[in-house]
C-alpha cells in the first residue's frame, strides 16, 4: 500500500522490501546467550595485553622454555577475562532490559480500519499510528493529520536536539483531513524519500497520492524521541521504524576517551617490556657464557637436552623461559585493578549526597567510569552559559517608571499580591510596596508602563482551570515581564489574531490588535499598534536602550538621562534590562502607515527589507515610559565554585551562543570578571573584520591579533603592542580577562594565529567567549588541548554543548533540566554547576591521589617480586629457576598483594573532603602532575629493585651456610623459596600499610586477611593432602612447617624487612620535615587538631562597576506573525475573531527561513548535534 | 554499526560504553517515574558518603624517631646475642678436592682411580663440644639449575611402581637405560653424592671409629612423607624393583644403598634423602652425620683424629670442590657471623638515622613551633 523507497540519489541502498519489513524495534544489545561467549572472547582477545598473556601461555606450553606450569599464567588470565566478561554481561543485560522497556511500549496502530494496540516493536514502516497529548513519537512518522486546525501539531523535542521551546509542524494540507480512522484507512499513497540518516533538521521525500506529487519536508515529520504537547492527537505515516529512526541513526558512538594517565601507564608498559626484554637479554647472554663455561663441563651431572645441544641455541631458550617468569613486572592484574578502582570512585560519585539535588531528583551519575582521575588534574574549565551558569529563569528584579526607580529596596519574598489582585501569580518574586502603592492610586504612567508589558509580546495564555492562567512564554524574559504585569494588576487574558484582553484592575479590557512589529536581532526591539476601546491607537515598544533611545522624542532628553543612569545601575548589577516606550498615533498616521505595511508585507523580493524600513518609520518619536530590568538567575553557588576553582588554579572560560553584552554581564555576576581587574580585553569580531580589510594580508597575519584588540561597544580597550614579544606578555602581572566574539575567533582559531591567540590567552585569568557555535567551542577546546597539552573540562546542558562535551578531556552535563542530549553525551552528569567543586576538588582529587599511590605501590611490588628472579639468575646457571614456589606466583598478584592495594586505591584519602574545599591548593599537584610521573615511577621502580636486592641477598647471605639446630643444613631450594615468598609478602604488606594513609575496617581487614591468607595457603599448598594427591605438582611438602619454625628464618625476614622499610620511613619523615608538600602541612594541622580559620577568601563579593548590558529579547522572532496569523489559535477562540490572513501561507516558510538565516547569524541556535560523531 | 566505530585501544579494553548503550539510556530514560520526590537520593551510609570510621596513622616525630631508636636497640640486642652465640660455634672445614699436591686427597684426585681411599689427620686442642655435625659440602655445583631441579620423578619416588615402568619425562635424559627404565629416574638422583667418610679418633697409635650416626639427618617430612619405597614383592625390596636399572653413575642399585638397615635402604636411604632435597644456591653443605653416641656424646675430646674418605665423586671436570665440614650448633643454628654481623650494623645505622632525624626536626621543626 505504502511504499517506502531510496531516493534517486542513493538508489538501491536499502531494498525496498527490506526497508518494508523492518520493524520498529531496536536492538542495542551486543550479545544473546549464545554469542555472549565466542562474541565476548573475541573481542577481549582483540586487546594487546590479553593477547601478550595468551602468548605467554603457549609460550609457557612449550616444554623446553616452560619455566613455569603453564597455571601461573592461566589463572590470573581466566580470571581478568571472566571479570571483564561478567561486567559486559552486566552492561548487555541491563541494555536487554532497556532495549524490552522501550520496545514494549504501547502505541496504536490502525489495522485493517481499526485502531489497535500495539507494542512499539510490532509497528512496521507503512503503518498508520495514532498519537496523543504527552505521547512520545515511536517512529519516525509523517503526519498525516491532527486535531488542531490546519493540521498544525506542536512538539518538544528537548530529546532529540535539547531545544525546549515547542516546535510546530503542520500536515500536508491534502491529508490534513482525513481526520478519522476509516478515511485514513483508505489512504493509499506513496512515500519516496531520502534513505535513513541522522540530519535531525532535514528531510526530503516526495508523497505520491491520487496521481499528484507532494513534496515533503522536515516540516512534516515527526521524528522519534519527540513528545506530542498542546495537541489532543494525530496521525502519522511510520516512515523509518527501529534502527532506521534519525533518533537512532544520531546515537553515535562517542570517542573513547583515555586518561593522561592511562596515556603514561601505557608508555611505562612499554618501557617495561623494553626492560623486561633487556633483563631477557643480559640473562640469555649469562645463559650462553654459563652453559659454554661451565654447563658444558656440568655435563656430567647435567647433560644437555638432545635438542639443546648448543649453548646458543640454550641462551635463545633462556631468554623465552625468562620472558615468561619475569612478565611479571607486567601484571596483567593492573589493568584490571586499575578498572576496578575507576569504578569503585565512579560508585562513590553516584552515591555522594551532596552531589544530589533535590530540587530535580537527580543524582551525580558517572557515565564514562574511566575518567575519574582525570578529574584531579583539569586545568581549564569551559562553561557554558545559559543553563549552566544561569539557571534560564528570568526574575522581573528592578524597574524604572518615569524616573523613579523601584525595588531597589530589600526584597521581601513572595508578597501575597492575592489579597488585591486575584489573578497574581505567586511566583514572582518582585515586590515593592511604593510601586503598588503608585499603581492602586492611578499613576497613569506606572499604569502605562504595565499596559505596554501586558500588552507588547507574543505570549500566549491557557486557562487551564477556571482563574488559573498559565503563560507560554517564548523567552523566558517576556515571560516575566508579562508575569510581573500581571501582578500588578494588568492581567494579560487572552488574544485572538485581533484583539488582545487585558483585566486592567480587574476591568476587562479588549484591544484591537493593530500590528505586531516583530522582533529581531537587528533591531533589537518590538513593537505592538493597539487600538483601545475607546478608539486611541497607540504604539508600544520595548527595546534595548541603545536602539531605543535613539529613537525618542527629544523632549524626553531629562527623562532619559535619569532613566540612563538607572540602567546603569541595573547593568551592573548584571541584570538583563529593557527600555519601554510609546507613541500616540492619530487614525491618519495610522492608515498611512498600514497602507505602507501592507505593501511591504505583500512584496515578494526583499520583504524583510521592506518590512524592517516599515517599522522603522513608524518607530518615531516614542515617549520614554520607563525601564526594566531583569535578573538571568545564576545557578546556586555559581560565584562561590567560580571563586574556589580559580583559587585551585583552574581556569574558566565562558562558551556561549550569547551576545557578548549578556555574557560580560554574567561573567560579572558569576565572580569571573572583577573590577578589580587590570584589564579586560575585547576583541570584537567585526573590528578584526576591518582590520583585516584595511591591513594587507601580510601586515596582518603578523600582527592580527595585537592589532584586533580594539574598541568595541564601549567598553575598555587595550591595544597591544603587536610587536611585544612572548616573554613581556607572559611576565605581564596583574589580572587580565579577555572577552571574544565568535567572528574573531574564527581569525583568532586560524593556523597562523592560533599561537597569538594561545599566548594572549594563557596570561588572562577568565576568558568569554560569546556568540559562538556549537563548533567553535570545540575548536577552542581543541586549541587549548594542542597547545597547553592541559586536562580540559567542558560542562554543558544543551545540544549546543554536546560537541565541546565530546572533545574536551572530560564532558560534564547538566541534568535535570533541558533535553538530554549533553548528558548523553558526557562522561558525568549532575544538576547543579556548583557541584563541579565538589566533583573535582573533592573526588577527582582524591581519585588522582588514589591512582597515583595505587600506580606507584603496584610497580613497586611488582619490580620487588620479580627482580629477585633476576638475581637469582646468577647463581643458578641462567636456567630460569623461579625463586619461588609456582602457586606463590601464581598467587601473589592475584591473591597475596590484590587486596590491600585496591583497598587503598578505592579509600585511601589524605586529607578529608571539607579541607580539599577550604584549601583550594591541595588540587594543584595533580595539575602539575607531580604525584604519578616518570620521575615518580623511576623511585618505585628503583625502590623495587632495592627490595628484591634486598630480598634475595639477605637470605641469600643468612642461609647459605646456615644450618638448623639439629643440624640440618637450611639452604635447601625450598627453604630459600618459602623465606624469601614470606619476606616479600610481608615487606610489601608493611609497605602497603605505610602507604595506607585512611585505615578503615576495610583496609585492616584486606592486610591483615591477605597477610593470614598467605599464611593458611602457604601451609595448605605444603600440606600432606595435597602432596599425596599430586605429588609432582606439590613437592614442597614440610616445606612451610620446617621452615617457619627456624628462627634464623625469622631472624631473616625481621632483617630483611628493617633493611627494606626503615630507608623509606626515614626518607618519608625527613620528606615531610624538610620540603612539607601542602596535604601534609594540612594533615598535620588536622593532627594536631589545631582550630585554624580556612585560608581561602571567597573572592570578591560585591562590585561597583559601570558595565552597561545591552540586552536585548533573547527569543525567536517570527511569532508575531503567527499570532497574527491566528495560526496557532484554538477554532473556539478564532470562531470569535473574524480573521483576515496576509500571507496565511507563508509564515511557516518565513518562520523557518529565518531560523535558518538564525542559524547562519546567531550561534546561539543549535544545529544539529551530529558533527562530530563520525565514526 | 558498533563494530567499526570502536578505536582499538592500547594494551587493554577499557570500557566500550558502547553507542548503542546510550541509545537505550537515551529512549529509555524517558520513562522517569515521578514515584517517590527523593527516589535517586543516595544512601546516607558511612561507606557510601565516604565517611566510614578511620585510623589516620601519621609520620610524627613522636613516633618515628623513638621507633627508630627502639628497632636499632633491638636490633643491637640481637645482634649482640647472635654475635657472641655464633662465635662459640666451633667449626672446622678441609676441603679434600685434592687440586693440589700438598692438599689431602691429591692422589685421589685422578679420576681414573676406582675405589681410592685417602684420610685428613687433624688434632683437637680444645674439646669440640657435642653435638658434633659432620658436613659435606660441595662448591659451584648447581643442584639449583632449572633442569636438575625437575628431573625427578615424585611418584616413582613415593614408591608408585606404575612409574617404575613409565618415568616421567621430566627425567629426560636419565629415563631409560637401554631400554629399561631407571629407577630412580633423572639427573638429581644420578649425581648422588657417594663419597662415604669414617672418623677414628688416634688413641695411642690405634684408630679408636667414632660412631656416626645417620639416623635423622633427613627432613622428617622427606622420610616419613615425601619419600616411599615401593612395596615388597614377596619381603624383597630388591624384587620390588625388578626390571628397573640403577642410574648410570650409581654402583649399586638403589635397593642396595644400605641393606644392613631394611629402614634406611632404598628411597627412605637418608644420604639418598639428603642429597635429592635441591640446594638452594651452588656452593652448599649438607649433613653427612651425627656424633651423638657413645663417647662422643658430648663431642670430640682433644686428641688427634683421622678423617678416611672414600673418594668417588668427581668434581674437578666441571671445577668443583668438595670439602668436609665438622661443627656444632647454638640456639640459632650453625655458625652464621654474617646474621649477627648485619643485626649490629642495621641496628648502629637505626639509631644514626634517629639522631639525625632528631636533628633536623629539632633544627626545623622548633623554631617554627615557637613562633
Amino acid at each position: 500500500r505504502i511504499l517506502t523507497r531510496d531516493s534517486p540519489l542513493a538508489l538501491m541502498r536499502v531494498p525496498i522490501q527490506c526497508l518494508r519489513k523492518r520493524s520498529n524495534c531496536i536492538v542495542t544489545s551486543k550479545y544473546n546467550i549464545i554469542t555472549f561467549l565466542p562474541v565476548n572472547l573475541f573481542e577481549q582477545f582483540q586487546e594487546v595485553a590479553n593477547t601478550y598473556f595468551l602468548f605467554l601461555l603457549i609460550l609457557q606450553l612449550i616444554p623446553q622454555i616452560s619455566s613455569l606450569s603453564w597455571f601461573t599464567t592461566i589463572v590470573p588470565l581466566v580470571l581478568v577475562l571472566s571479570i571483564t566478561a561478567v561486567k559486559d554481561a552486566t552492561d548487555d543485560y541491563f541494555r536487554h532490559k532497556s532495549d524490552n522497556q522501550v520496545n514494549n511500549r504501547q502505541s496504536q496502530v490502525l489495522l485493517n480500519g481499526i485502531l489497535q494496540n500495539e507494542k512499539w516493536m510490532n509497528v512496521r514502516v507503512g503503518d498508520i499510528i495514532k498519537l496523543e497529548n504527552n505521547q512520545f513519537v515511536a517512529a519516525d512518522l509523517l503526519l498525516l493529520s491532527s486535531t488542531e486546525p490546519h493540521g498544525l501539531c506542536y512538539i518538544e523535542t528537548a530529546e532529540l536536539d535539547g531545544e525546549t521551546n515547542m516546535k510546530v509542524r503542520q500536515s500536508l494540507s491534502v491529508t490534513s483531513e482525513l481526520g478519522d480512522p476509516d478515511k485514513l484507512a483508505q489512504f493509499d499513497g506513496e512515500v519516496v524519500c531520502e534513505p535513513p540518516n541522522n540530519k535531525l533538521d532535514r528531510f526530503s521525500g516526495t508523497l505520491y497520492w491520487r496521481d499528484c506529487k507532494y513534496p515533503l519536508s522536515n516540516q512534516n515529520m515527526l521524528l522519534r524521541g519527540c513528545v506530542l504537547r498542546n495537541t489532543e492527537s494525530c496521525y502519522g505515516l511510520v516512515i523509518f521504524a527501529g534502527p532506521d529512526t534519525k533518533l537512532m541513526q544520531n546515537s553515535g558512538c562517542t570517542k573513547f576517551k583515555r586518561t593522561s594517565i592511562d596515556r603514561l601507564m601505557n608508555t611505562l608498559v612499554l618501557w617495561i617490556f623494553g626492560f623486561l626484554v633487556c633483563m631477557g637479554v643480559i640473562l640469555a647472554i649469562g645463559n650462553a657464557v654459563w652453559e659454554r663455561k661451565a654447563g658444558s663441563l656440568f655435563q656430567n651431572f647435567l647433560p644437555w637436552d638432545p635438542s639443546v645441544n648448543n649453548f646458543l641455541f640454550s641462551a635463545f631458550l633462556s631468554f623465552w623461559s625468562y620472558v615468561i617468569i619475569l612478565n611479571t613486572v607486567v601484571p596483567i592484574s593492573l589493568y584490571v585493578s586499575v578498572e576496578v578502582i575507576r569504578l569503585g570512585h565512579s560508585y562513590f560519585i553516584n552515591w555522594d549526597r551532596k552531589m544530589y539535588c533535590s530540587h530535580s531528583n537527580t543524582a551525580a551519575e558517572v557515565r564514562t567510569t574511566t575518567l575519574n582521575e582525570e578529574l584531579g588534574q583539569v586545568e581549564y574549565i569551559f562553561s557554558d552559559k545559559t543553563g549552566t551558569l544561569t539557571q534560564n529563569i528570568m526574575s522581573f528584579n528592578k524597574c524604572s517608571i518615569n524616573g523613579h526607580a523601584y525595588g531597589t529596596c530589600t526584597m521581601q519574598k513572595n508578597k501575597d499580591f492575592s489579597s488585591w489582585n486575584p489573578l497574581a501569580d505567586g511566583g514572582l518574586c518582585f515586590y515593592d510596596g511604593s510601586l503598588l502603592e503608585a499603581v492602586k492610586t492611578g499613576d497613569l504612567v506606572a499604569h502605562e508602563f504595565f499596559r505596554l508589558l501586558s500588552l507588547c509580546h507574543t505570549v500566549m495564555s491557557e486557562e487551564k482551570t477556571e482563574g488559573a492562567l498559565v503563560y507560554k512564554a517564548q523567552s523566558p524574559d517576556e515571560g516575566a515581564l508579562v508575569t510581573a504585569a500581571r501582578n500588578f494588576g494588568f492581567v494579560f487574558c487572552s488574544r485572538t489574531p485581533g484583539t488582545v484582553t487585558v483585566h486592567e484592575l480587574g476591568r476587562p479590557v479588549t484591544y484591537t490588535l493593530l500590528a505586531i512589529l516583530d522582533f529581531n536581532n537587528i533591531r533589537k526591539r518590538m513593537s505592538v499598534i493597539v487600538r483601545n476601546p475607546e478608539g486611541r491607537i497607540r504604539l508600544y515598544c520595548k527595546g534595548a536602550d541603545t536602539v531605543l533611545f535613539d529613537r525618542l522624542h527629544p523632549c524626553n532628553h531629562e527623562l532619559m538621562n535619569i532613566t540612563t543612569n538607572h540602567l546603569n545601575e541595573y547593568a551592573s548589577d548584571g541584570l538583563r534590562t529593557l527600555a519601554l516606550a510609546y507613541r500616540d498615533l492619530t487614525e491618519d498616521e495610522w492608515e498611512e502607515w498600514a497602507e505602507l505595511y501592507r505593501g511591504a508585507g505583500r512584496t515578494v523580493d526583499f520583504r524583510e527589507d521592506r518590512l524592517a524600513a516599515a517599522y522603522e518609520e513608524i518607530e518615531q518619536d516614542m515617549m520614554l515610559l520607563g525601564a526594566t530590568a531583569i535578573e538571568d538567575k545564576l545557578q546556586e553557588g555559581v560565584p562561590e565554585t567560580i571563586a574556589i576553582l580559580s583559587l585551585a588554579n583552574i581556569k574558566i572560560w565562558v562558551l556561549t551562543g550569547d551576545k557578548q553584552e549578556t555574557a560580560v554581564n554574567i561573567g560579572y555576576s558569576c565572580k569571573m570578571l572583577t573590577d578589580d581587574m587590570t584589564e579586560i580585553f575585547i576583541i570584537n569580531g567585526h573590528t578584526v573584520q576591518g582590520v583585516r580589510e584595511e591591513d594587507a594580508m601580510k601586515e596582518e597575519e603578523t600582527q592580527g591579533l595585537g592589532k584586533a584588540c580594539s574598541l568595541g561597544n564601549g567598553f575598555s580597550e587595550k591595544p597591544k603592542n603587536p610587536t611585544s614579544p612572548t616573554s613581556l606578555l607572559e611576565s605581564i602581572s596583574g589580572e587580565f580577562a579577555l572577552v571574544i566574539s565568535g567572528h574573531s575567533l574564527a581569525h583568532a582559531l586560524e593556523a597562523d594565529m592560533e599561537y597569538e591567540f594561545v599566548e594572549t590567552v594563557s596570561v588572562c585569568k577568565a576568558v568569554i567567549c560569546c556568540r559562538v557555535t556549537p563548533l567553535q567551542k570545540a575548536l577552542v577546546i581543541e586549541l587549548i588541548k594542542r597547545h597547553k597539552k592541559a586536562v580540559t573540562l567542558a560542562i554543558g546542558d544543551g545540544a549546543n554543548d554536546v560537541s565541546m562535551i565530546k572533545t574536551a578531556h572530560i564532558g560534564v552535563g547538566i541534568s535535570g533540566q533541558e533535553g538530554i542530549q549533553a548528558v548523553l553525551a558526557s562522561d558525568y552528569s549532575f544538576a547543579q554547576f556548583r557541584f563541579l567543586q565538589r566533583l573535582l576538588l573533592v573526588h577527582g582529587r582524591w581519585s588522582y591521589l588514589r591512582m597515583c599511590r595505587f600506580l606507584c605501590y603496584f610497580f613497586y611490588k611488582n619490580f620487588a617480586f620479580t627482580m629477585v628472579h633476576f638475581w637469582f639468575g646468577f647463581f643458578c646457571g641462567f636456567s630460569a629457576q623461579t625463586v619461588y614456589d609456582q602457586y606463590f606466583i601464581t598467587l601473589y598478584n592475584i591473591v597475596y598483594t590484590s587486596l590491600p592495594v585496591l583497598a587503598m586505591g578505592i579509600f585511601d584519602q589524605d586529607v578529608p573532603e571539607q579541607r580539599s574545599l577550604e584549601y583550594p591548593k591541595l588540587y594543584e599537584p595533580g595539575q602539575l602532575n607531580l604525584l604519578f610521573n616518570k620521575r615518580e615511577f623511576f623511585i618505585c621502580i628503583t625502590q623495587g629493585i632495592y627490595t628484591s636486592v634486598v630480598l634475595f641477598f639477605v637470605p641469600y647471605s643468612v642461609l647459605s651456610h646456615a644450618t638448623q639446630s639439629n643440624g640440618i643444613a637450611l639452604a635447601d631450594y625450598q627453604t630459600f623459596a618459602v623465606t624469601t615468598a614470606t619476606a616479600l609478602v610481608i615487606v610489601v604488606s608493611v609497605q602497603i600499610a605505610l602507604d595506607t594513609g585512611y585505615w578503615t575496617a576495610i583496609n585492616h581487614f584486606f592486610v591483615w586477611g591477605s597477610l593470614g591468607s598467605y599464611f593458611t595457603i602457604l601451609f595448605v599448598l605444603h600440606s600432606d593432602i595435597l602432596f599425596s594427591l599430586f605429588p609432582q605438582q606439590f613437592n614442597f611438602l614440610g616445606s612451610a612447617q620446617n621452615t617457619l619454625k627456624q628462627p634464623v628464618v625469622w631472624l631473616t625476614i625481621a632483617l630483611a624487612t628493617v633493611i627494606c622499610i626503615a630507608p623509606v620511613l626515614a626518607f618519608r619523615f625527613l620528606k615531610v620535615e624538610l620540603k612539607p608538600q601542602l596535604s601534609d602541612t594540612v594533615h598535620t594541622l588536622l593532627f594536631h587538631q589545631k582550630k585554624r580559620k580556612p585560608g581561602v577568601s571567597l573572592g570578591r563579593l560585591g562590585r561597583s562597576g559601570s558595565h552597561r548590558s545591552g540586552y536585548a529579547f533573547a527569543h525567536q522572532e517570527g511569532f508575531g506573525e503567527l499570532i497574527t496569523s491566528g495560526k496557532n489559535m484554538r477554532l473556539s477562540s478564532l470562531a470569535l475573531a473574524t480573521f483576515a490572513s496576509r500571507h496565511s501561507a507563508s509564515w511557516i516558510d518565513t518562520l523557518r527561513k529565518k531560523k535558518h538565516g538564525n542559524i547562519q547569524n546567531t550561534p546561539s541556535t543549535p544545529p544539529a548535534p551530529n558533527f562530530n560523531c563520525d565514526c | 554499526m558498533a563494530a567499526s566505530c570502536w578505536p582499538a585501544s592500547g594494551f587493554y579494553r577499557e570500557k566500550k560504553r558502547n553507542c548503542s548503550a546510550r541509545t537505550a539510556i537515551f529512549d529509555g530514560g524517558m520513562m522517569k517515574n515521578k514515584e517517590g520526590e527523593v527516589a535517586n537520593r543516595p544512601d546516607n551510609t558511612a561507606f557510601t558518603q565516604q565517611r566510614l570510621p578511620a585510623w589516620q596513622p601519621m609520620l610524627s616525630a613522636g613516633i618515628v624517631i623513638p621507633g627508630f631508636l627502639v628497632i636499632g636497640l633491638v636490633f643491637i640486642g640481637i645482634g649482640v646475642a647472635l654475635f657472641l652465640g655464633s662465635q662459640s660455634i666451633q667449626v672446622l672445614e678441609s676441603d679434600y678436592t685434592g687440586l693440589n699436591s700438598n692438599t689431602p686427597c691429591y692422589e685421589c684426585s685422578d679420576a681414573s682411580k676406582k675405589n681410592c681411599t685417602c684420610s685428613i689427620e687433624f688434632t683437637l686442642t680444645k674439646q669440640f663440644d657435642g653435638p658434633v655435625f659432620l658436613y659435606y659440602g660441595l662448591s659451584n655445583f648447581f643442584q639449583n639449575h632449572r633442569k636438575y631441579g625437575v628431573s625427578r620423578d615424585y611418584y616413582q619416588l613415593s614408591g608408585d611402581t606404575a612409574y617404575f615402568k613409565n618415568p616421567s619425562d621430566s627425567c629426560s635424559p636419565y629415563i631409560y637405560d637401554s631400554g629399561v627404565p631407571i629407577v630412580p629416574c633423572g639427573a638429581a638422583a644420578n649425581s648422588m653424592f657417594n663419597d662415604s667418610f669414617r672418623l677414628y679418633q688416634l688413641v695411642g697409635g690405634t684408630k679408636k671409629p667414632v660412631p656416626l650416626d645417620g639416623k635423622g639427618i633427613s627432613w622428617w617430612t622427606d622420610y616419613n612423607i615425601v619419600f616411599r619405597n615401593p612395596p615388597l614383592v614377596n619381603g624383597s625390596l630388591a624384587a620390588a624393583f625388578n626390571g628397573t636399572a640403577k642410574p648410570v653413575n650409581w654402583a649399586k642399585p638403589a635397593y642396595e644403598l644400605d641393606t644392613s638397615d631394611p629402614s634406611n635402604n632404598g628411597f627412605m636411604n637418608e644420604d639418598f634423602l639428603v642429597w635429592m632435597r635441591r640446594a638452594a644456591l651452588p656452593d652448599f653443605r649438607k649433613l653427612y652425620r651425627r656424633i651423638t653416641q657413645g663417647d662422643y656424646a658430648a663431642g670430640l675430646p682433644v686428641g688427634n683424629y683421622s678423617l678416611e674418605i672414600s673418594y668417588n665423586y668427581p668434581v674437578i671436570g666441571f671445577g668443583g670442590r668438595k670439602k668436609i665440614v665438622l661443627s656444632n650448633v647454638s640456639w640459632m643454628g650453625g655458625k652464621n657471623m654474617f646474621l649477627g654481623v648485619a643485626y649490629l650494623v642495621i641496628g648502629s645505622l637505626c639509631i644514626v638515622m634517629s639522631l639525625v632525624m632528631l636533628i633536623v626536626y629539632a633544627k626545623y621543626k622548633f623554631p617554627e613551633g615557637d613562633s
